[in-house]
C-alpha cells in the first residue's frame, strides 16, 4: 500500500468517525461518554492523513534538489539497519520513496465499508434471546412522583418488579419502552440492552410480556407498552436470571429512541 | 545517483540505482505476513502476471529470493488502483451486498465488529500519539535515568508505572512497543505493556462500580495484575531471547524533521496496528454472534472448569478492559475467583491483543508470549482468589 492510499484510508477512516460522532449513530456502537475521544480521534486521523500527503509533496518537490545529501545520509543510514528488516521501507528521508506498510493495513478498509456503506443497526432481539438476562440487584431506588402514570425504563421496571417485589409500583399504570424479542415458543419479550462501553459487552434485560399483546409482534421494533405490575416471574433459560411479568393494556409502536442502549448502569 | 520515485502509471523498470539500494533488496523475515487473514488479502496478491513480468525485467540478483524480486514500485501504483476498484465495486454491488448482510447472524456480527472498532480506535490513536511522542521527543537518556539500571528491579517499577497510563489495552501495545525501541530492558516494557490497561485508575475504578458488594475484588485485580505482569518480566528476562522479539524499525521515527518523524510514525502505527486490530475485531464479533451461550452454564458447576471457562471466555470475546468488570459481575452463577479469573486474563491476553502483539512485536513472540501469560495469569488470579476472596 502506496502513501497516497494510507492517506487515503486514514483521512476516510477520520472522516467517518466525525460523521458518527456528529451524527447518533455512534449510539449504535459506544456509549455516549466516548463521543469526545471519538472526534478528537477522527480529527487526529485527518490531520495525520493530511500530513502524510504533505510531506510527500514537499518530499517529492524537494527531492531533486536535496538529493545528493540524501543519498549520503541514505547509504549509511540503510547499511545500519536495513539487513535486518525484511519489508523495504523506502523511507529514508520520507520523500521520493515509496513506503509500503504490510498487506494486513487493507483490512482497515472492511470497517470503514461497513460503517459508511452499511451502517449496521444496533444490537436487536437475535443477541439478546442468546444472552442471559443481565438484571442485577440495584443499591437502591429512585423515589417516583407520587401520581399518575410512571415512566419506567426496562431495567427501571425489572429491577423494582424483582428486587423490591412491585412494592413501589404496584396498581399504578406504567409506560416502559422497549424493542420486541420472541423466544422459541414465540412468547413476547420486551427488551433493553443495557451497555457499559460497547456493543460488544451490551446485555439484554427482559421483561414478559401478558396479558393484550397485540395479536401481531414484530421482533425489533420498538413499543411502547402500559399496563401494570404483575408478581408472575420466570426464568431466563440462557442463564437462570429471573424475567419479571408485566400486564400489557395497550401498546404502540414508536421510532427508535436516540440512544437505543441503556446506559443507567454507567454511572 | 537519482533517488526518485517514479510517476505511479510508469512502467517500473528497476534501474542500477535501485537495485543497489539496500533497504529494499534486503532479505529477512516477512513480518508483514500473517496467519489467518488469507481471503482478504488475496486481493493485493492475485497479480501473478504483473509479478512474472517483473520478474522478467529485473537482472538476475543472487542475493534476492524470489519473494523479495516484487519490485515495491510495480506493487505500490497498484495499490491506489486496487483501492479505487475496491471501493468502486462495493458501492455498485450496494444492493445485493446489503441483502447478504441483513440476516440477523450477520448483522449482529457487524454490529459487534463496527463497535469493537470505533470503541478501541480512539484509545488505539491514543496510545499512537503516545507512542510516536516518546519515540521522538523523548531522548533515550530519560529511560536510562528513570528506570532502575537492574532489569529485576526496572520490571516491578514499569509494572507500576502501567497506573499512569489511562486507557485500554489498546493503547498499551503501540506504548510498549515504543518503550522497547527507546532502549527501555524489553523486560521492563513487557511488565509496563502487562500492567497498564489492568492497574490504571480508571479501570479500577469501573471494577468498584460493578461490584459494589465486593470491594476486594479491586485489590484483589490489582493485586493479582500485577504479580502477573512482573512475573511475565522477570520471566521474560531469564528465559527470553532477543531474536523471539522483532523490535519494530527505527526508521519509522527519523524524517527530515522531528515533526514529519512525528506524524510518519502515527501513520506507520495506526495503519500498521489498525490492521491488526481489524482482525481481533472480526474474531471477537464471530464469537459473540455465533458461540451459543448456554456452554457457560454447564461450566459454572464445576469449579475449576469455571475458571478455566471464564479465561478461554476473557481470550475470545475481547471486551475493552474498562468494561469487563460489568460484564463479569453479570456472570452470576460463578465464583469470585472466577470472575477474578476472567478480569486478570482479559486485558493481558486477547484476540485482539494477541493480533496486535503480532504485528508490533512478531508473530514468533507473540505465539510464545501469549499462552505464558494465559497459563500465569490464571495462576496468579487464583493464588489471588485463595488469599484474598
Amino acid at each position: 500500500m502506496n502513501r497516497q492510499a494510507q492517506a487515503a484510508i486514514l483521512f476516510l477512516t477520520g472522516a467517518a468517525l466525525l460523521h458518527a460522532g456528529f451524527t447518533n449513530l455512534y449510539l449504535r456502537y459506544v456509549k455516549a461518554g466516548l463521543q469526545p475521544l471519538l472526534l478528537a480521534s477522527g480529527a487526529v486521523l485527518i490531520v495525520t492523513a493530511l500530513a502524510t500527503v504533505w510531506y510527500e509533496w514537499r518530499g517529492r518537490r524537494n527531492g531533486d534538489a536535496e538529493d545528493h545529501d540524501h543519498h549520503q545520509q541514505g547509504q549509511g543510514d540503510a547499511h545500519g539497519h536495513g539487513d535486518t528488516h525484511g519489508h523495504a521501507d523506502g523511507h529514508l528521508h520520507g520523500e521520493g520513496h515509496v513506503h509500503r506498510e504490510p498487506r494486513i493495513s487493507w483490512l482497515l478498509v472492511l470497517p470503514l465499508l461497513a460503517l459508511i456503506l452499511v451502517a449496521p443497526p444496533a444490537l436487536g432481539s437475535y443477541s439478546a434471546m442468546r444472552t442471559g438476562t443481565a438484571l442485577q440487584q440495584p443499591y437502591g431506588y429512585d423515589k417516583l412522583p407520587a401520581d399518575g402514570p410512571l415512566d419506567l425504563n426496562v431495567v427501571d421496571y425489572a429491577t423494582r418488579a424483582v428486587y423490591d417485589h412491585g412494592r413501589s409500583i404496584a396498581g399504578r399504570p406504567i409506560r416502559i419502552t422497549g424493542f420486541v424479542a420472541l423466544d422459541r415458543t414465540g412468547a413476547p419479550y420486551l427488551v433493553r440492552m443495557a451497555l457499559n462501553c460497547c456493543a460488544a459487552d451490551a446485555q439484554p434485560v427482559k421483561i414478559a410480556l401478558t396479558g393484550r399483546i397485540p395479536p401481531v409482534l414484530e421482533p425489533d421494533k420498538w413499543l411502547e407498552v402500559t399496563g401494570t405490575y404483575t408478581a408472575r416471574r420466570t426464568k431466563d433459560p440462557v442463564n437462570n436470571g429471573p424475567i419479571p411479568y408485566f400486564r400489557v393494556t395497550s401498546a404502540s409502536p414508536v421510532p427508535t429512541p436516540k440512544d437505543p442502549y441503556d446506559e443507567s448502569w454507567n454511572n | 545517483m537519482a533517488i526518485t520515485k517514479p510517476a505511479p502509471t510508469a512502467k517500473p523498470a528497476p534501474t542500477g540505482a535501485d537495485r543497489h539500494e539496500p533497504v529494499r533488496t534486503a532479505p529477512g523475515p516477512k513480518p508483514e505476513e500473517t496467519p489467518g487473514v488469507g481471503r482478504e488479502t488475496q486481493e493485493t496478491q492475485d497479480f501473478p502476471q504483473a509479478k512474472g513480468a517483473l520478474k522478467g525485467n529485473s537482472a538476475p540478483d543472487a542475493s534476492r529470493s524470489p519473494e523479495d524480486n516484487r519490485s515495491p514500485e510495480g506493487k505500490d501504483s497498484r495499490s491506489s488502483l486496487v483501492l479505487t476498484m475496491v471501493l468502486l465495486l462495493l458501492v455498485l454491488l450496494q444492493g445485493p451486498i446489503r441483502g447478504a448482510l441483513s440476516a440477523p447472524v450477520m448483522q449482529s456480527w457487524m454490529t459487534v465488529f463496527v463497535a469493537v472498532l470505533v470503541q478501541a480506535l480512539p484509545f488505539l490513536v491514543l496510545g499512537v500519539l503516545l507512542s510516536a511522542a516518546i519515540a521522538v521527543f523523548v531522548p533515550p537518556a530519560f529511560f536510562a535515568r528513570a528506570l532502575p539500571s537492574r532489569p529485576a528491579l526496572a520490571v516491578p517499577v514499569a509494572g507500576m508505572a502501567g497506573a499512569m497510563l489511562p486507557g485500554c489495552e489498546c493503547a498499551s501495545v503501540p506504548v510498549a512497543g515504543a518503550l522497547v525501541r527507546r532502549g527501555v530492558t524489553p523486560a521492563a516494557a513487557l511488565a509496563f505493556l502487562l500492567s497498564a490497561p489492568a492497574i490504571n485508575p480508571i479501570v479500577l475504578t469501573a471494577t468498584a462500580v460493578a461490584f459494589p458488594r465486593n470491594p476486594e475484588m479491586v485489590v484483589g485485580r490489582f493485586v493479582a495484575s500485577l504479580l502477573v505482569s512482573c512475573v511475565m518480566g522477570w520471566l521474560w528476562q531469564r528465559l527470553g531471547r532477543t531474536d523471539w522479539l522483532r523490535t519494530p524499525e527505527r526508521s519509522h521515527y527519523e524524517g527530515p524533521s522531528k515533526s514529519a518523524a512525528f506524524w510518519n510514525s502515527v501513520r506507520h502505527d495506526v495503519m500498521h496496528a489498525g490492521g491488526f486490530l481489524v482482525v481481533g475485531a472480526m474474531a471477537a464479533a464471530t464469537l459473540k454472534a455465533v458461540a451459543p451461550a448456554s456452554w457457560l452454564r454447564t461450566a459454572a458447576q464445576n469449579p475449576l472448569v469455571a475458571i478455566l471457562a471464564l479465561a478461554v471466555l476473557a481470550v475470545l470475546l475481547s471486551i475493552c478492559s474498562e468494561a469487563d468488570a460489568f460484564v463479569a459481575a453479570s456472570l452470576t452463577q460463578f465464583s469470585l475467583t472466577a470472575k477474578l479469573a476472567f478480569l486478570v486474563v482479559g486485558p493481558m491476553i486477547d484476540l485482539k491483543l494477541f493480533a496486535m502483539q503480532a504485528g508490533t512485536f512478531g508473530r514468533g513472540f507473540a505465539l510464545r508470549f501469549a499462552p505464558a501469560t494465559f497459563c500465569l495469569a490464571i495462576a496468579g488470579a487464583v493464588l489471588t482468589g485463595a488469599v484474598l476472596l
